[in-house]
Order: structure tokens, then sequence, then C-alpha cells
């Protein structure tokens, strides 16, 4: 079998793009004696097993984030 | 006329279009999404529903669905295209159609009727309405908040490319847009589902003065 890689993958909403679940989370926390919250912003983290990362960065462009509304960043991380 | 109604795993407004096809007075024609092949249709339908279950964005998977690849053709040669809903997210995803559909600001699921205003009569979908005409439409959608950038914004704005504008936003959208279309303005994407309401028998069918439109508004 080939050997294969970890890739960790993290897209999450521009900067200025409306984050609702964030919004939502950061209501939460103060309501729970958690003070001190400024910001809070929720993406979405994917792990893949890949042969070769030779690829990662089209998978990403394509189909993992949209560009109009989210930025990715990658790594292998195994 | 014949008029397609596209079917990926997880469309559920497929039948509901595909009735309303026959309701409008054209041929109604399923086009399952594993088959490259539009079947010569003169127009097509992407309905409504939660395609390859909303994974990752919505419409993100169905956009690489067998049938989008001659559906692109189509659409890039000028033929009608209407997304409903999911359908629109879809056509959003596949860069037929600027901009994206973000989560509901609210953040809650929008199951209602809105009344929504025609803005322009340009298209096949609309050209058989009048300007500021009205119509109360059914939405249901977690992410229908139309979101562009400021400059895509102005430039849909500018070209007179928004088809249908909330009379009151359910859902947070930019510039309160219920819909868009292409550069080429044969591709229309719509949140609110027309289908949904054409047939007196549900309540209503201002729905059909919106899909009637492509009769006259492609020129078939």
């Amino acid at each position: 079998m080939a050997d294969s890689l970890k890739v960790r993958v993290l897209v999450r909403p521009k900067e200025g793009i409306l984050d609702p679940q964030g919004e939502a989370v950061r209501g939460a926390l103060p309501a729970l004696g958690f003070g001190g919250v400024k910001t809070v912003h929720i993406g979405r983290l994917i792990e893949m097993e890949v042969e070769s990362a030779d690829e990662v960065d089209a998978m990403c462009r394509r189909l993992l984030s949209n560009p109009t509304i989210e930025e990715y960043e990658w790594e292998v991380v195994s | 006329m014949r008029i397609g109604v596209t079917v990926f795993p997880g469309s559920n407004c497929d039948r509901d279009a595909l009735y309303a096809v026959e309701r409008m007075g054209a041929e109604p024609v399923g086009l399952w999404h594993a088959e490259a092949d539009l079947k010569g249709v003169d127009a097509v339908i992407v309905p409504g529903g939660f395609s390859y279950g909303d994974y990752l964005r919505p419409g993100a998977i169905a956009r690489f669905a067998g049938v989008m690849g001659p559906l692109e053709e189509f659409a890039n040669e000028g033929g009608p295209v209407l997304g409903v809903c999911n359908g629109f997210q879809v056509l959003c995803e596949a860069h037929l159609l600027p901009g994206a559909l973000l989560q509901n600001t609210h953040m809650r699921f929008v199951c209602d009727r809105v009344r929504v205003r025609v803005e322009t009569t340009g298209t096949p979908w609309t050209a058989g309405g009048e300007v500021g005409e009205e119509l109360t439409l059914p939405v249901a959608h977690n992410e229908g908040n139309y979101f562009a950038d400021a400059e895509t914004l102005a430039r849909l704005e500018d070209e007179d490319r928004v088809v249908l504008r909330y009379v009151e936003n359910p859902n947070g959208s930019a510039n309160d847009i219920a819909g868009v279309c292409s550069e080429g303005r044969n591709v229309v994407g719509v949140m609110p589902h027309p289908e949904r309401v054409s047939d007196p028998a549900l309540g209503s069918d201002e729905g059909l003065k919106i899909l009637r439109s492509v009769l006259v508004g492609a020129g078939v």
C-alpha cells in the first residue's frame, strides 16, 4: 500500500462575511459567564489522507472552499 | 416546448417543478443527474431540495454532477435556465450566476410566503410580467442570504440584473435581492418557489407568471 499523507484543510468565511454561527456563539459565551470574548468566527476543518499533496490546493479551489465567500489554508500534518 | 428538470440525489421539488411545467402547457422532461444528456430540451429548471444533503455547502457537490457539463454548455449558448432555491445555489456554485447564498442572518430556517417585486422583464423567466408587479411566493430555505461583493452588486444593479426583490427581506440578502440573472440574461436564479404556487388547489397559481414567461421569453 502506498504511503499516505495526512492533510488538514481549514476553510473559513472571508473577513467581513457575515458569520451568524460565530455571532450566536459569541452571544452564548458571556451568558455562561465567560467574559472578554470579543469575536468568534466559525470555519470548517477537513482532514484527508492522500497519496500526494500535489493536488490539495486545486481541491481547495475547486470544491473544498468557495472563493466568493471563503478562504482556506492547508498543511501536511503527518 | 420541452422543459427539463434536473434531479440530483436530494432534489425534492423536482416533481413539483415537473407538475408546474405540465400546468403551464409545456412538456416536462426529467434529467437524471448522472446522465450527461439534456435530451434536446428547450429550457431547464434546476429545482429546490438538498442536493447531496447540502454537505460541504449547498450546491457544491451537485455542481460537478454529470448533467452539469451539458447544462453549462446549454447556458453558455444562451439556453434559458432557471434555478429555484437549491437550484439557485447550484448555479452560483457553478459560476453560471454571480455571488453566493449565505446562511440566513437570523440563523433560522425560513418557511413562509413573501411578497417580491419583479424588477426586470428582460429575462426569459420574467418576460411575461411587468416591472414593479408584486407576487406572493413561498420561500423555504436556510441559506438564502444573497451575497456578492460591493463591486458585483453595483454591476448587477447597473446592468438591470436584479430579477426579483423582496418587499420585506426574510433572510438578510444584500440589497433585498431574491433573484438575479447572468450577464447573458438567460440564466436566472431565485430563492422563492414559483412551482409551489402553480395551481389554485395549492392556494395560488401566481408562480405560473414566472414559469410561463419562458414560453414567450425563450422565443421558441
